[in-house]
């Protein structure tokens, strides 16, 4: 009995530490911030410190604004996603194949990814400069503008900007997810399907999407979280300009917050973020099973 | 009882160790500082080493970019993260208003505030008290390539609206330069501070003298439209929307601007031959005006504050004093003109600011508009960004975005 309470009071002390970090840094700032959503937390309020009940939520979800977030954050994520998973899975299969270089080719696919996000951000907002960008320079060499153009400072293209930026560093990522697992199938069953008459179509379609389909659900459903919640690049490339053209949730609450101190407002943007990312998470893990039952 | 005697005396030295002033060497302050515009990151640096070398007090500065402040401040004040900060003058009230910063009103009038540029007095002040030292004297100014314009055939540099008008559209007609106005108008607060300065040489105002809002003035309207037609006209370079301070600086010092918008550090840099081709080329002048008014420019000072977290305010003020002292402004004047009024006529500073820059400041001083002082000005600010923006892109009328914004800020101003 006496051992069995020394090996709890050991166990607890391993864990100790674990559980101080996880209730500090987690935990508490999840309560604090769902609380802060029930209160009027801000400083320049009259209203500062009144229990508001869920006054916030309505107030955003009746807001414009809140829905123009919401639509400018689901075309990042969705377009943003789509780029990397189709372009993953090209390059992947290039880089399946065996020829010369393939080994070069597949260690320096890499690199984008690599690259911090602020150096990315910071990169393809010098190289789309309207005043000295490369890609102005490149795109009136090959006559395809005939002069400079304010890529970030126009609203219909400064998202489209974004996109591209943020789908070049995350592409390796999926590339690397895919290499994985086509490496993973058995050749002997396209050889077979050869034989048996099947075209590289064919054999892509029968063979390789299924074989694909885990890894694609990963890829969709851990960057459609973490693009839903991208932040950085917004941050870097355009703050939310032309004409919030590119303000999307995450870069509202930061405003909300950290310029405009309603931190209420703010806490209740992050709530309704993270429903949506565990709505969205729900759905993928239900049709991953679904099509496992399949 | 020897034991308890040895405790009760190691006790009280204890205590006693504890009620002993904390010894100059022995304080670190943190501040806080920006890394664009006004005093070089080299110029603050060198100013804290002098303090800490006649002191003995140690300052650890950061350097962040503008937009970096703000944020900063706000994590860090209450828990005195930094005890000095440099914030800009459009802040004192939220800060004030929200208890990060002290009050440091005693401490000020104690100073020879008559010998204080008004402009400079004014961004530290929020409901008759000061919650800074003021620092950064700066306002915006005209500059203008006259280069450019003798290849015009222009001799006289504008002095209204409708010249400065009339001479960039002969600079284009005759194919010299293909945008001459080049402004910073991204979605951030240097295009409030270019907006100020045009509505205010329209006459206008965004607050009247009791602060109440006045957004949706036929001046701040008409200024509005102004600035949206010389996009529209092909006189202001496009890719404005996209600028900030630094890239019309960029621009103005490739040659491709005739006419900009821009903090005194412009003078410097356009006639430093390392990062400009028009050296010798550039002057600067008084913003232009209208009838309504002779010129306008936009308050840019910026005080020095205490956090509310600060253990050692003395220090932390004895060091901004440093900062702020005739001695360190007169110095340090290339980027940044002095608080006191009585160095503008010393040779020190002509020669290091330049004669032109103090004589343009000399003029320019009288016409300073401040940014509405009110605790909601960031939120109101960021609306406001926004909407001239989409007035800028030809989403929405003047009228219609000013509207707008004047209902705003009356909802935020009874909040």
């Amino acid at each position: 009995m006496r051992l069995r309470k020394e090996e709890e009071r050991y166990a607890f002390g391993l864990i100790a530490p674990s559980m101080i970090v996880v209730f500090g840094v987690i935990i508490i700032p999840i309560i604090t911030t769902f609380i802060y959503s029930l209160v009027n937390i801000n400083p320049l309020s009259s209203h500062m410190g009144e229990f508001a009940g869920l006054s916030f939520y309505i107030k955003a979800l009746s807001s414009k604004a809140f829905w123009d977030d919401l639509g400018r954050t689901l075309y990042f994520t969705i377009a943003s996603t789509a780029i990397e998973t189709v372009f993953g899975l090209l390059i992947a299969l290039l880089l399946n194949q065996k020829f010369p270089g393939v080994r070069f080719l597949r260690s320096i696919i890499i690199i984008p990814w690599a690259i911090p996000t602020v150096v990315n951000g910071s990169l393809w907002k010098l190289m789309l400069n309207g005043e000295y960008g490369v890609i102005n320079a490149l795109l009136q060499r090959l006559h395809l503008i005939s002069s400079y153009q304010s890529w970030l400072g126009n609203p219909k293209t400064a998202m489209l900007c974004i996109v591209i930026a943020d789908a070049w560093k995350m592409t390796p990522l999926a590339v690397i997810f895919f290499l994985a697992a086509l490496q993973g199938i058995d050749y002997t069953i396209y050889e077979a399907a050869k034989v048996d008459g099947a075209g590289m179509i064919a054999r892509f379609r029968a063979i390789t999407l299924p074989a694909l389909r885990p890894t694609i659900m990963v890829i969709v459903v851990m960057r459609t979280v973490e693009k839903f919640k991208a932040f950085d690049i917004f941050y870097l490339m355009t703050r939310g300009g032309p004409a919030n053209s590119t303000k999307t949730l995450m870069y509202d609450t930061y405003l909300q917050a950290f310029t405009n101190l309603n931190y209420s407002d703010a806490a209740t943007y992050a709530y309704l973020i993270a429903i949506v990312v565990a709505l969205m998470t729900v759905f993928y893990v239900r049709m991953m099973k679904r099509r496992d039952l399949a | 009882m020897k034991k308890i005697r040895i405790f009760a005396a190691a006790s009280i030295l204890g205590l006693s160790a504890l009620a002993v002033p904390a010894m100059a060497e022995d304080v670190t302050l943190n501040a806080l500082f920006m890394k664009q515009a006004g005093y070089s990151e080299e110029d603050v640096t060198a100013m804290t080493q002098a303090f800490t070398e006649s002191t003995g007090i140690q300052v650890n500065p950061t350097f962040v970019a503008y937009e970096e402040l703000a944020p900063k401040i706000l994590t860090s004040a209450q828990s005195g993260g930094y005890d000095v900060i440099l914030g800009d003058c459009i802040w004192p009230a939220q800060f004030a208003k929200a208890g990060l910063v002290m009050d440091v009103t005693d401490r000020v009038e104690a100073l020879d505030l008559d010998d204080i540029y008004q402009g400079a007095l004014d961004a530290t002040k929020y409901e008759g008290k000061y919650y800074g030292m003021p620092w950064l004297n700066d306002v915006k100014y005209m500059f203008v390539n006259t280069a450019l314009l003798k290849e015009a055939g222009i001799e006289e540099v504008p002095s209204t609206w409708d010249e400065l008008i009339a001479d960039a559209q002969t600079v284009k007609d005759a194919g010299i330069c293909e945008y001459p106005i080049v402004g910073c108008y991204a979605q951030a607060e240097c295009l409030i501070c270019d907006y100020t300065c045009i509505a205010g040489s329209f006459g206008g105002a965004f607050v009247d003298e009791n602060n109440a809002p006045t957004l949706n003035s036929e001046e701040n309207i008409a200024a509005l439209d102004f600035m949206a037609k010389t996009l529209t006209d092909g006189l202001c370079n496009p890719k404005s929307l996209e600028m900030i301070e630094d890239d019309v600086l960029s621009t103005f010092a490739a040659g491709s601007a005739v006419f900009a918008i821009n903090w005194t550090y412009q003078y410097a840099s356009m006639n430093d031959e390392s990062q400009s081709s028009v050296v010798g080329q550039g002057v600067i002048t008084p913003i232009p005006g209208t009838d309504k008014a002779e010129s306008a420019t936009v308050n840019g000072g910026m005080p020095l504050m205490i956090t509310a977290g600060c253990q050692h305010p003395d220090e932390a003020w004895d060091y901004m004093l440093f900062l702020a002292s005739k001695e360190m402004q007169a110095k340090y004047c290339a980027n940044a003109l002095p608080i006191w009024k009585s160095l503008y006529t010393d040779d020190q500073v002509i020669e290091t600011a330049g004669a032109e820059v103090v004589a343009a400041s000399q003029t320019q001083f009288d016409y300073i508009v401040n940014r509405p002082m009110v605790p909601y000005y960031n939120e109101l600010s960021t609306s406001m960004q926004t909407e001239i923006q989409s007035v800028l892109l030809g989403q929405k009328s003047a009228k219609d975005a000013l509207d707008g914004l004047q209902a705003l800020a009356e909802e935020l101003a009874n909040n």
